[in-house]
Formats: C-alpha cells, structure tokens, sequence
C-alpha cells in the first residue's frame, strides 16, 4: 500500500516519543511523511494540496500524542478542512472509499488507567470513537491503531526505542502489505509485543 | 491701484465679517454675502462703482464652480441621468416659462415681453443652490441630485434661450431704446453669455452651417484637451513640484475654455462643465478640485455680494407692493410647477421638499438674460428693471427657504432619510495617502475585499507606472488640508497614512486627528520614537513599517537554524510580544521632539529591559515557563503513573 503518515505534535522538541518515531517513520523508504506543525506553523492548510495527498495514498495514518481523549488542535482544524463535503463524505463523496484509516498514537498515562476502573475512565477505543467513526462516514476502512501507554513513564525508563522500532516494522508491513488486516483489527489496539502476530 | 485696493478691502472685510455671523445663527454663508453686500451697497454708491461690472466678473465664479460639479461626474454618471435630466429639467423650464408667460400677458403684457419674462424666472440659481446644496451636505439626497440635473439643464436651456431672444425684438423698442441704451447701457454690458455680439467672435456674421461646424468643433476641442492635452500638460508641470505653477495651470485651462467657449457664442458655463467632465477619470482630478475651489469660493462671495448691493432700494421703495407680490408670486408657482414635477418623477419625503423649496428662486442667469434681453430690445427697461429686483429678491429670499427646509421639514423625515441614505451609501469611504510599497499593498487589500479606497500620491514618475498598470490613483499632496478635503476626509471613515518622511505623517495624524476625530486612521511609523510621536498625536493603529517583515526574517533565520518551523512560529511571536511590551514600558521616558538616542534615561531604561528580554528568551529554550508564554509543555513523569494525578 502507499502509506501516508501525517504527525502532528505542538511541542514536537519536547516530545521524546515522537521524536523516535519521527526518526522511525522517515528512515522507512517508500512512505509519504508530513510534519503538519511544520508544514502549517500558521495553520493555513492548503485544502487542494491534502485532498492531492489523500488521492496519491491508500493508507492515511495519523501519529499523535492523546491530548484530552482527542488530537492535537491541528489534526481537528485539518479534518474540519480537508474532508470536505462532496470529497470525503456526502452522496458525491466517495474520493477516500477503500483507503485505510489509522493512527499511532502515544498515550501518557498507562495502560490500567483507561477502561471502567481506570482513572481515564473508558477504555482507549471507546475514546477513539470519533476517529472510527470518521473513518466509516468517508466509506473508509478502519484500522486498529498502533499504541504506546505509558509514554511519560517510558521515557524514563528506556521503554521508547522498542516502541519506535516496532512503529518502523508496522510501517513497513503496511507499504509491503504484509500486515493481516483482519488479525489486527481483531484486537483492539495494536502495541509492540503483538507486532509477531499481526505481521507476516 | 488705491482704488482697486479700497474695493478690494471693503468686500472682504464685509464678507469677512458677514459670514461667519450668518454661518453661526444658522442662515448659511449665502445669505450673509447678499446682506454684506447690502450693507456696503451705500458705500459702493459712494464710490461710484459699477457694481454690475463687477457682477459680470463675479459670474467666473459659476464658471468654476460648474467646473468643479464636472469633476465630480463622469461620462457614465451623465448618462446614467439623461432622463431625469431630460425629463424633470425640461419639463421644469417649459412649464415655468409658459405658466409665467400666460400670466404677464393676464396683466396686460405683450406675449413676446411675457415670454422673454418667463425664461427669466424659469432659471433658477445655481449658485445659490449648489452652493447650499453642499454646505449642508445635501449634494447626495435624491432632493439634490435631482436639483442638480434641473440646474445643469438650466444652464444648458441658456444657449438656445439666448439664440432665441433676439426673435422677439420689438421695433418699436428699438427706436427708443437706441437712445436709452446709448446714456444707460453705452458700455454693452459685457455680460458672460452675451459677450460674442459685444466683443471677439469667432462665428459673428458667418453663414448658419459654418457657425454650426465651428461649435461642433469648438466642443470637440474640449474633449481633445481634457483626454489627451491635459493629463502630459499636467504630468510636465508636476514635475516642476511648484504648488502655484499647478494652481496657475488649472486656472489657464479653466480660463482657456471660458474665452473658447465665449469666442464661438457658448456658455463659459457648460464649457467649463464639459471640460470638468472629461477630466472626472483623471488622476489629477482631486488636485484641480482643491485648487480651483478657493477662487470659485470668492468669486461667488462677490457675486453674492454684488447681487445684494445691486438691489436699488428706491426703486423697490417704489413699487414695493408690485415687487413684493411679483417675488413672492413667482416663487410660489415654481414652487408649484416643482412640487408637481417631485410627485410625477416619485420623489417622496424630505427629498420632494428640498426639490420644491431649494429651486423657487430665480436665478444669475435670470440677470444674464434681462440685460441681453434690453439690448436686444425685447423688454422695455422699466419692466427689466423691476424683474431685476423681482430676480435679486426671489435670490435673497433662498436661503431663508434652505432655513424653512432645514429646520420645519427635514426633521419630520428624519426616520425615513436615514433607512433610505444606508441604501444608497453603503460601502464606507476609504483614503489611502501615498501609493508606494506600503500604501499599494494596503490599497490592493482593500480592493479585494471590494472596497474603493480614494488613493492620493504626490510622485509624478509613480503615477506614470501605475497608469501602466490599469491602476488608479490621484494626484496630489495628502499632507494639504484642501487636498483632503476634496478627496472628501469630512465623510470619509477612515484614513490609511502611507507616505513617506517621518514629520509630513506626524502633522497629518495630527491635522485629521483634531479636524476630523470621526476619521480612524492607520499610521505607518518609521521608527520607535516615531511610534511616541503619532500615539500622542492621535493615531490609533500605528504599524511600524519595517518591523513586521523584520520578524519575518528573523522566524526565517530560525528555520535556516533547523528549529522547527512550529516553534520559530512561537519564538517570532514571542519576540513581537516581547517587543511591543518594551515599546508601552520606555513609553513613559519618551520625550517628545527629543531622539531617542540622545535621551540619556531612554538608553538605560531600554537597555536594561533589552538584557531582561534577552536573558528570558535564552534561558527559556526548553523551560517554556517565561511569562506570557503559549506553547506545549510536558507534564512530568509522574502523571501517568500516579492515580492520585487523575483524580
């Protein structure tokens, strides 16, 4: 598949974890990576040149920090901008249909505090709702996203490298179409020790 | 030379001291130059000055002022009007001269006297008028457009008016009149209509078609110099950059078309309008405007005046109840005949009555006629007599009409006029001064989002390329308060100062800022101290010309750095804050007039919060913790792994 990372963080130099990542998405050959917060420092989205993007790509995948259940601001203004009625979604929207949707996503908080009994409260997939949901409006295929808990703790501890390392193999087992789809979307979030399973 | 000087003196200290009395209770400036002029009239008499003579010199003005109404219409405006031009202006001066007519002959007059009288009254006064019109502001109800195209077909109705008068000589008249005419009228009354019979002609005694073909010519002329004669004239004298040389230059060619029009028997009137029109697109027009507008301003103070001392009392003494009546009669049916015409052209409101009330009077051309018409022997001179003070009367009565409109009847339409004066002016008015690098952009800004912003430069050589460019722009010096003035400050919302020369824009926020406080204005600032001198001079938004642009550059030395773009975005922000905050804390040290450099206390203050500044952006490269700051900071580690954090 041509694979079409779109990161966003607004404190990208402060961000341990994106940073590895950022390293690991662009040594990967063949995929397209945008840096959102250096593309649009002023948030002036160039709507025709994204719509180009999302046409030229059969995966789109986002890698952000979870910010307040959601994205960073950016990603929300570029949704509100570029999925434009007639393009993504409506009864003439049917630019994005087939094309795969998913995120990388760094969490802060660990893994037990998302669900019922967590301080999080609901578990992460039901705080992505929207993101599927998104998906499903532009006809497109939802992907389980690749996760990271406990980033703050992790980046204390070292835990980033395997982290990162693994966003580099999903990539690849995405442009190389040697990740089971199916297998992947049967769990709910996607991390670095179920990589074995979901890849061929 | 003492003569002249001692005339001289006595009109301007009447008016001097007439005007401004009549402005502040209220009466307009018109009718504090006719009672000036009465006033001083025993003085005239005294001095045996021939006040009609002066009159006749005095008409200029009404040249110039049609001029100037010419400026302000472009062809496309004119031609949008025709059929009210047509309609109601045609309709008001053949009704008017045949109901008069009809009833002079009822009291016994001869129907050529009767005719001849009711053209005189037909013609109202368009400097009265226009005049009031835009004293009060007036000139853009639908009242006083349409107001305007009766004058201007008045003004048009005199040529054929004068072709036609000599048609109606009496015989009888001229026998006597020969004798009369030789003591009284010996000089000929030069008037500025007439003058092709009594001085050069160009058409005199030529057979009709060559007469046409020389008018036909002359007008083409006007075209040929206002198109193509006028804007390289202009441009050569621009260069010079001597006011008076351009003031000089306007004046020649309003004059020049004056003495063509007068020399090929047309009226200087409709010349000078013919010739404002063609130059309405030009970029020089704002400049003409403001310099030919004070002469045109006493020229008609003189008119006025003469029209005020040239009342001859014993006469009305005499005949006071004829008079009266005759005045006050023919007011009341051009009232009439106009208050009609409003009705059938659908004017409503306020508009209706200004139309009626403004155009009863009889007007200067009123005098042009009766003295053409005596020399022609067509009216005896006793009756030209009392219908030159039926004319002054009606005049001097005006202006108390204007009072009657402004006070008992505009009020009662307040309401009305106000819905209907958004309708019709709602793009705001906007002046750019200077159209360099910086007033140009600002300029294109506004015209993208539709605005038409009035744009004044004073470089020649700036305005030549632009023209290359289709773009549009006056000359002119925005620093001149008459230049303002004609490029229309008094209505305008706001004001965009975008001229080069530090102390030129300082003296301009400072004039717009107490002459006209409604006006927002946009200041460009050259430096610092200069940002000082316009915040106390009276400008709101102050930009400093090179700052934004600096940031620019710096954000994009950051980038060429390797910063992240994001992040050179909130560095340049910062700074700008940062900056802005050090310009309000030195504010309190500025002293005005004083550079910044030689004041000693503003360098240490600056430099010591220059250092603060400095010391806090370093030191804040990944705390992110310095005052006024907006951006991303991490939390620390602990959050995620202690639940107490989500609690």
């Amino acid at each position: 598949m041509r694979v079409l990372v779109y990161q966003a963080h607004p404190g990208a130099v402060h961000s341990m974890a994106n940073k590895a990542m950022n390293a690991a998405t662009q040594s990967v050959e063949g995929i397209t990576f945008v840096d959102l917060y250096a593309e649009y420092p002023r948030v002036d989205i160039d709507v025709a040149r994204e719509q180009d993007r999302l046409l030229a790509h059969d995966a789109i995948l986002f890698q952000y920090p979870l910010f307040w259940y959601s994205t960073p601001s950016l990603i929300k203004e570029w949704q509100d901008l570029v999925l434009q009625h007639g393009f993504a979604y409506g009864r003439e929207g049917q630019a994005l249909a087939g094309k795969y949707w998913s995120m990388g996503i760094t969490c802060g908080a660990p893994q037990e505090a998302y669900g019922a009994d967590g301080y999080n409260g609901f578990d992460l997939r039901t705080l992505l709702t929207p993101m599927e949901q998104t998906a499903r409006l532009c006809h497109m295929r939802f992907l389980s996203p690749y996760v990271l808990y406990g980033a703050l703790e992790k980046r204390e501890n070292g835990g980033l490298g395997p982290h990162a390392e693994g966003w580099r193999r999903w990539l690849i087992g995405l442009r190389d179409d040697r990740v089971l789809l199916e297998k992947a979307n049967a769990l709910d979030v996607v991390q670095e020790h179920d990589l074995n399973e979901v890849i061929q | 030379m003492t003569g002249f000087l001692l005339l001289a003196t006595v009109f301007l200290i009447a008016g001097v001291l007439a005007v401004p009395l009549a402005s502040r209770l209220g009466l307009g400036s018109v009718l504090g130059y006719l009672i000036a002029g009465i006033v001083i009239s025993p003085i005239l008499h005294w001095l045996h000055v021939d006040i009609i003579e002066i009159q006749h010199f005095a008409e200029f003005g009404v040249v110039m002022m049609l001029f100037l109404v010419g400026l302000e219409l472009d062809p496309k405006m004119l031609w949008a009007m025709r059929r009210r031009l047509l309609g109601l202006g045609g309709l008001q001066v053949a009704v008017t001269t045949g109901l008069i007519a009809v009833i002079c002959m009822g009291f016994g007059l001869s129907w050529s006297v009767a005719l001849a009288l009711g053209m005189v009254f037909a013609l109202s006064s368009t400097a009265i008028v226009l005049q009031t019109l835009n004293e009060k502001g007036l000139m853009q109800a639908q009242g006083g457009q349409d107001s305007f195209q009766v004058l201007l077909f008045q003004d048009i109705a005199v040529i054929p008016m004068l072709a036609l008068l000599p048609l109606l000589a009496m015989p009888e008249l001229a026998d006597v009149a020969g004798q009369v005419s030789a003591d009284q009228h010996g000089d000929g009354h030069g008037d500025g209509h007439g003058d092709g019979h009594a001085a050069m002609s160009l058409v005199e005694g030529r057979p009709g078609w060559q007469v046409a073909m020389i008018t036909l010519a002359a007008v083409a002329a006007i075209g040929v110099i206002g198109n193509f004669l006028a804007r390289p004239l202009f441009r050569f004298v621009a260069m010079a950059n001597l006011r008076e040389v351009f003031v000089a230059t306007a004046l020649a060619l309003v004059v020049g078309i004056a003495l063509l029009m007068s020399l090929v028997g047309l009226s200087p009137a409709l010349g000078t309008f013919l010739a404002g029109v063609v130059l309405a697109n030009s970029e020089y027009r704002h400049e003409l405007e403001s310099d030919i507008d004070p002469f045109r301003g006493l020229l008609l103070g003189l008119f006025f005046m003469t029209v005020g001392a040239a009342i001859d009392f014993g006469l009305l003494w005499g005949n006071f109840a004829l008079v009266i009546g005759a005045a006050l009669g023919v007011m009341a049916l051009k009232a009439g005949v106009l208050y009609a015409l409003a009705r059938m052209f659908k004017l409503t409101g306020s508009d209706r009555w200004l139309f009626t009330l403004g155009l009863a009077q009889a007007g200067e051309f009123g005098f042009v006629l009766l003295s053409f018409t005596v020399a022609s022997h067509v009216i005896p001179p006793e009756v030209a007599q009392i219908a030159l003070l039926v004319v002054a009367l009606s005049m001097l009565l005006t202006p108390g009409l204007f009072i009657l409109y402004d006070r008992g009847i505009a009020p009662r339409f307040l309401q009305a006029q106000d819905a209907a004066a958004e309708d019709i002016d709602h793009r705001s008015k906007i002046i750019v001064a200077g159209y360099g690098r910086f007033g140009g952009i600002v300029a294109r800004m506004l015209r993208q989002i539709g605005e038409q912003p009035v744009v004044v430069d004073y470089s020649s050589h700036q305005l030549e390329m632009l023209r290359r460019f289709d773009t549009k722009v006056f000359f002119g010096d925005a620093t001149r308060a008459d230049l303002l003035h004609a490029a229309g400050i008094e209505d305008a919302k706001m004001l965009v100062i975008a001229i080069d020369g530090k102390d030129q824009i300082t003296h301009l926020v400072e004039h717009v800022a107490r002459h006209h406080p409604h006006v927002h204005i946009v200041a460009r600032a050259v430096d610092r101290g200069h940002v000082y001198d316009l915040y106390s001079a009276g400008a709101k938004d102050i930009i400093r010309e090179t700052f934004d642009s600096a940031v620019r550059a710096g954000r994009a030395a950051y980038e060429a750095l390797g910063i992240h773009p994001f992040q050179a975005e909130q560095l340049a922000r910062r700074f700008t804050k940062a900056d802005r905050d050090l310009l309000v804390k030195t504010a309190a040290v500025h002293k005005p007039g004083v550079l910044l450099a030689d004041n000693a206390e503003f360098v240490e203050l600056a430099k010591e919060l220059n250092a603060r500044m400095e010391e806090e952006l370093l030191n804040a490269k990944d705390g992110f913790g310095v005052d006024g700051h907006q951006g991303w900071v991490p939390p620390p580690a602990n959050v995620g792994s202690d639940p107490e954090e989500g609690r």
